[in-house]
């Protein structure tokens, strides 16, 4: 592995971080279409700042872009809090609205100067460590890799120090502001994270995947926990699993970096969604097929009870005749059978069905209920 | 309770409350005084601004107009005193936590900012759990409580806070018997321990068994007092206008009501 390399995927794995991190409260709070709205939103602010100081790289497009971000959220919800129109229709308003005056912004005076809207939208990873970060002709690193690494470290800093505040605030907004939480202030907070994390990334995944690094991960891990610290965990995890297993599948197929990023996101949610011990769709089947086939081994020994002994049990408890008399399919028919034979409440004799005791235990049990 | 009560005694003083939604009022000019150690329920028909009533005195809604004092300071410097429990759906009972972690937010009104809950604040939390018969549930996930389990873990939550004055909306809301029970049960070991609590109330039936104070709302103040003076036909009549069927009157100053009415949604 080249230095290039390492330096590309440490850069993916701070980014997924730093994303992961607001994302969780995102995903708690609901809100995850409007990272979509801020991702847009700051393009303006990027580029009303890059006129102003005409450096990619200077600081003051990160306070740009996170006052469109904050911009954008007030816009939203000055917009649905006047109940002409929900909240949704208020963000697919504002953030185009902002979006296209950044779009016009550089096409009409940003064509002379270097300023990518490719770049700005899809970030090009494989670029990023000809950037250097240089300290008196000391050249410490890709500079991506140190905005990044600050910007993961404020998300840290942010959440670590309010967490309890966070926590109040998003799980009971009333109470927190009662005991003066002031959950308005942690929510624009959270949003100004939210602004300066989709700023930060642009460089590297763009501003537009970067939603897919700060949903998946946390709605993943939103399928595993019960815990709010776990799920921070676990969704920084997955979006480090994310940024690495991307990096190689571009490498390999030789595409976007970013792209594959957002790709293996998607790809981990779609495993956790499916196989998830209590919460995926297996695990769920699962446990209806199970309650299915209980609840029809009772009624079928509940049948046998009913007919043993009497003459026309040769007749009820044939399996063939099973189909007719319980109206079921036969291949369900013979799941039933096979699971009551493994708990050992039947005895199949060729053709006969008979209750062994636990299986008379267990139809009488079904009666009294 | 006469006007000459010494203010100290007084939990709440409400001055000329209004409260407007745009140019709706859904408090029209609310004078209240509510005294220190009662039990008083908050009753009236839906959108008579009960829930926007406790709000205002919280502070968490400005106020058109008028005035609110708890324990004759404004709510801002007496907030530690001051326990709200919202309407149990306000919530999003899916938020990965668990129940002794919701009971210790309780504590966070005495720990302010920063500070985070600690052994001590552990304990407490399950004593509190204990006595609302929840101790066994502190480490389940929320999601999986019933909804009377969801509200007596609110209410644990509240004991921990160790307020002075308690604001509960709905409490009884979608609970079973029992729960109910556990719950009177405890808002009167609270006034016991001399703390005033304010209940807003749907089952006008109860009003006279559980508490000693009440205040009947429709936009205005239509009465306020001890529930033997103030729980009368008339006043609920004032209250609730025609939509008010009243059962018996075996004493004519306690009468049994119901109140018969289609929409239970709250403003």
């Amino acid at each position: 592995m080249s230095t290039a390399q390492l330096e590309i995927q440490l850069i993916a794995i701070v980014v997924a971080a730093a994303a992961a991190l607001p994302g969780v409260f995102l995903v708690l709070r609901r809100m995850a279409m409007m990272s979509d709205a801020i991702s847009h939103a700051i393009l303006i602010g990027i580029v009303v700042a890059f006129f102003i100081v005409h450096d990619l790289s200077h600081p003051l497009l990160i306070v740009g872009a996170a006052l469109t971000g904050v911009l954008t959220v007030t816009l939203v919800e000055a917009l649905s809090r006047t109940k002409r129109l929900h909240e949704d229709s208020a963000i697919g308003l504002v953030f185009p609205l902002l979006f296209s005056i950044g779009v016009i912004l550089i096409s009409r005076y940003a064509s002379h100067v270097h300023l990518d809207l490719d770049a700005v939208l899809m970030g090009e990873l494989a670029f990023a460590p000809f950037d250097r970060f240089v300290i008196a002709g000391q050249d410490l690193g890709p500079r991506a890799l140190f905005v990044m690494s600050g910007i993961l470290l404020l998300n840290i800093l942010f959440i670590g120090l309010f967490y309890k505040e966070i926590k109040i605030a998003t799980f009971d907004a009333g109470l927190a502001a009662s005991l003066g939480f002031a959950p308005v202030a942690i929510h624009y907070g959270l949003m100004t994270i939210v602004s300066i994390t989709a700023v930060g990334a642009f460089d590297a995944v763009g501003s537009l995947l970067v939603v897919a690094l700060m949903i998946a991960p946390p709605a993943a891990a939103y399928l595993l926990t019960d815990r709010l610290s776990v799920m921070l965990l676990l969704s920084v995890l997955f979006g480090v699993i994310s940024a690495i297993v991307g990096y190689w599948a571009a490498h390999m197929f030789d595409v976007s970096i970013a792209g594959m990023m957002a790709t293996a996101a998607g790809i981990v949610f779609l495993l956790v969604f499916l196989f998830a011990p209590h919460r995926g769709i297996v695990a769920v089947a699962r446990r209806r097929m199970h309650q299915r086939l209980q609840f029809a081994g009772g009624a079928l020994a509940v049948h046998l009870l009913n007919h043993e002994g009497s003459p026309e049990a040769i007749e009820e408890c044939r399996v063939d005749h099973l189909g007719d008399h319980l109206r079921w399919e036969m291949v369900f028919a013979l799941r039933v059978i096979r699971y009551l034979q493994r708990n050992n409440l039947i005895r199949r004799e060729g053709d006969y069905l008979h209750l062994t005791a636990d299986g008379r235990s267990l139809a009488r049990e079904m009666m009294v209920q | 309770m006469s006007d000459s009560g010494a203010k100290q005694d007084l939990a709440i003083e409400v001055f000329d409350l209004t409260v407007a939604y745009r140019d709706k009022p859904v408090l029209w000019d609310i004078d209240l005084e509510v005294p220190e150690g009662v039990l008083m329920a908050v009753v009236g028909p839906n959108g008579a601004g009960k829930t926007t009533m406790m709000k205002s005195l919280l502070g968490l809604i400005k106020p058109a107009a008028g005035q609110v004092r708890i324990f004759g300071k404004p709510y801002a410097e007496v907030r530690s005193e001051v326990g709200y429990v919202p309407q149990r759906g306000t919530v999003d009972w899916d938020f990965p936590t668990t129940v002794i972690d919701v009971v210790m937010m309780g504590a966070y009104a005495n720990l302010g900012w920063f500070k985070r809950p600690g052994r001590k604040e552990h304990e407490a939390a399950l004593h509190a759990l204990d006595r609302v018969g929840m101790k066994p549930f502190a480490d389940r996930q929320i999601s999986q409580l019933s909804g009377g389990q969801q509200q007596r873990v609110f209410l644990a939550r509240a004991l921990l806070q160790d307020a002075r004055l308690y604001l509960m909306d709905e409490p009884f809301q979608g609970v079973d018997a029992t729960t109910e029970r556990a719950i009177i049960d405890i808002l009167r070991e609270m006034r016991k321990e001399g703390k005033t609590v304010i209940v807003v109330h749907h089952d006008l039936q109860t009003v006279p068994e559980y508490f000693d104070w009440v205040t009947l709302l429709n936009v205005r103040r239509i009465a306020s007092g001890p529930v033997e003076d103030v729980f009368t036909e008339d006043n609920l009549r004032l209250a609730y206008g025609g939509k008010i069927a009243f059962i018996t009157g075996q004493n004519h100053d306690h009468p049994e009501v119901v109140e018969a009415m289609e929409g239970k949604e709250e403003v």
